[in-house]
């Protein structure tokens, strides 16, 4: 593999990844955040 | 008789009848980094260790980077294993509060665009010449995170872990110096006075202790040649937001991350023997790692621009420039800079969470790389 190819497809797939999975990570996290939402009291008992 | 004496002096010279001036210079470049670690403030626990291991390597005929040699021992066992940047990241993980991060996830995002640099630069060093490998390690100073860029250029150009590794530091600690002018360059003074919303907490318990959980198994099944990174980070993070081991987090952010440090500074100052070390090639390396850096500032700030827009004006996009790794300096910079155009503007809660996404950012970084990288039969 030439160094063009190389640098291009870690610059695609290697930003591109970093960008989607952090970005999944964002969606994971909202969802969390509504399936337990924080709970003034029960957190305080904890 | 004359003779003996003779010989026994010239022992005693025998130390500066070998130095050469490439020792001498390293010698003077220990004692800036002693310097800017003591007398500057600038990152001076890894500085200091670095800075005396680089004057130690470069004494002739002490020999401590030779087989069983005392520096190489260290070296050997920490660096050579990747211990040491693992062993700091669960200290990290353990320090690290994620909160903001949580509170508002679209600063993940930020996260990202902060680690830009890395692709670039990485492009960039294939430009000038420097191969495969080479220009990973270069690339990965733009995560500006000391111990992810040890990891990966240990593994993969070891020849250069003294350059990168300084070029990391110094440029992690020169953050309040950098920043600001590319913040303002890329933006306008309407845009630098938002004033953002203050954040409250509302992140249960739950979600604190499976996000730890969640960000390993995805992170690892998607890039599994970071776990360790990932893992060693989570696993500190998941210790302290369970509360069930605090001796062990404790030992982890305090005694285990002190002894590492110390350890991995001297080995790191260990590497930078001037014959190895004084080559146009580091300058290069210096350079480029600079060029990284400004190059996540401007993405982290760019990205910033664009929430801007989609939020109506309600992001203030200067927090991107906190997407970076450099925590909590980067935020820090973000909050007084803020208020050089609002004094009532407190931006460093949202900056906080864009430099905790930048953190783990980093790490993602790293570890989407090196599966990149095998994927393609590289590594």
């Amino acid at each position: 593999m030439d160094k063009w190819t190389f640098g291009v497809t870690m610059l695609v797939v290697g930003m591109g990844g970093t960008l989607l999975i952090l970005g999944i990570m964002s969606v994971i996290i909202a969802l969390l955040k509504k399936i337990f939402p924080y709970k003034k009291e029960a957190e305080g008992k904890a | 008789m004359l003779e003996a004496f003779a010989n026994g002096f010239s022992g005693l010279l025998a130390g500066f009848m070998h130095l050469q001036i490439s020792n001498v210079v390293m010698i003077i470049v220990g004692c800036v980094l002693l310097y800017l670690g003591i007398k500057k403030d600038f990152e001076p626990l890894l500085l200091v260790p670095i800075g005396f291991g680089c004057i130690l390597v470069n004494i002739p005929l002490a020999n401590l980077m030779e087989p069983h040699g005392f520096l190489r021992t260290i070296y050997d066992a920490g660096i050579m294993t990747e211990l040491f940047p693992l062993l700091i990241f669960v200290g990290i993980g353990a320090m690290t509060d994620f909160s903001p991060v949580l509170e508002n996830p679209v600063t993940f995002l930020l996260g990202a665009a902060g680690q830009s640099g890395i692709f670039l630069t990485l492009a960039l060093a294939l430009a000038l010449g420097f191969n495969e490998l080479d220009a990973v390690a270069i690339g990965v100073i733009g995560a500006c995170d000391g111990p992810t860029a040890i990891y990966v250029t240990a593994k993969y150009a070891p020849h250069l872990l003294g350059a990168v590794s300084v070029a990391a530091y110094s440029y992690m600690s020169l953050v309040p110096v950098i920043q600001p002018p590319i913040m303002r360059a890329l933006t306008t003074e309407k845009e630098r006075t938002v004033v953002m919303r203050a954040t409250r907490k509302s992140v249960s318990k739950t979600t604190r202790l499976l996000f730890p959980l969640v960000i390993t198994i995805l992170g690892g099944l998607i890039a599994p040649m970071g776990l360790p990174l990932l893992g060693t980070i989570m696993l500190g993070n998941l210790m302290r937001e369970s509360g069930a081991v605090e001796r062990l987090t404790k030992a982890s952010a305090n005694e285990i991350a002190n002894v590492v440090t110390l350890l991995l500074g001297i080995s790191i100052g260990a590497t930078m023997d001037g014959k190895i070390f004084l080559q146009t090639q580091t300058l290069i390396v210096l350079a480029l790692g600079f060029i990284a850096i400004c190059l996540d500032t401007a993405c982290g700030v760019l990205l910033g621009k664009v929430l801007y827009v989609t939020s109506k004006g309600k992001i203030n996009p200067l927090i991107g420039a906190a997407g970076i790794s450099a925590f909590p300096m980067s935020a820090r910079v973000v909050m007084k800079e803020g208020q050089k155009y609002n004094k009532k503007n407190y931006l460093l809660m949202h900056a906080m969470g864009a430099n905790a996404a930048g953190q783990i950012g980093s790490v993602i970084a790293a570890a989407v790389m090196l599966s990149v990288l095998k994927g393609m039969g590289i590594i």
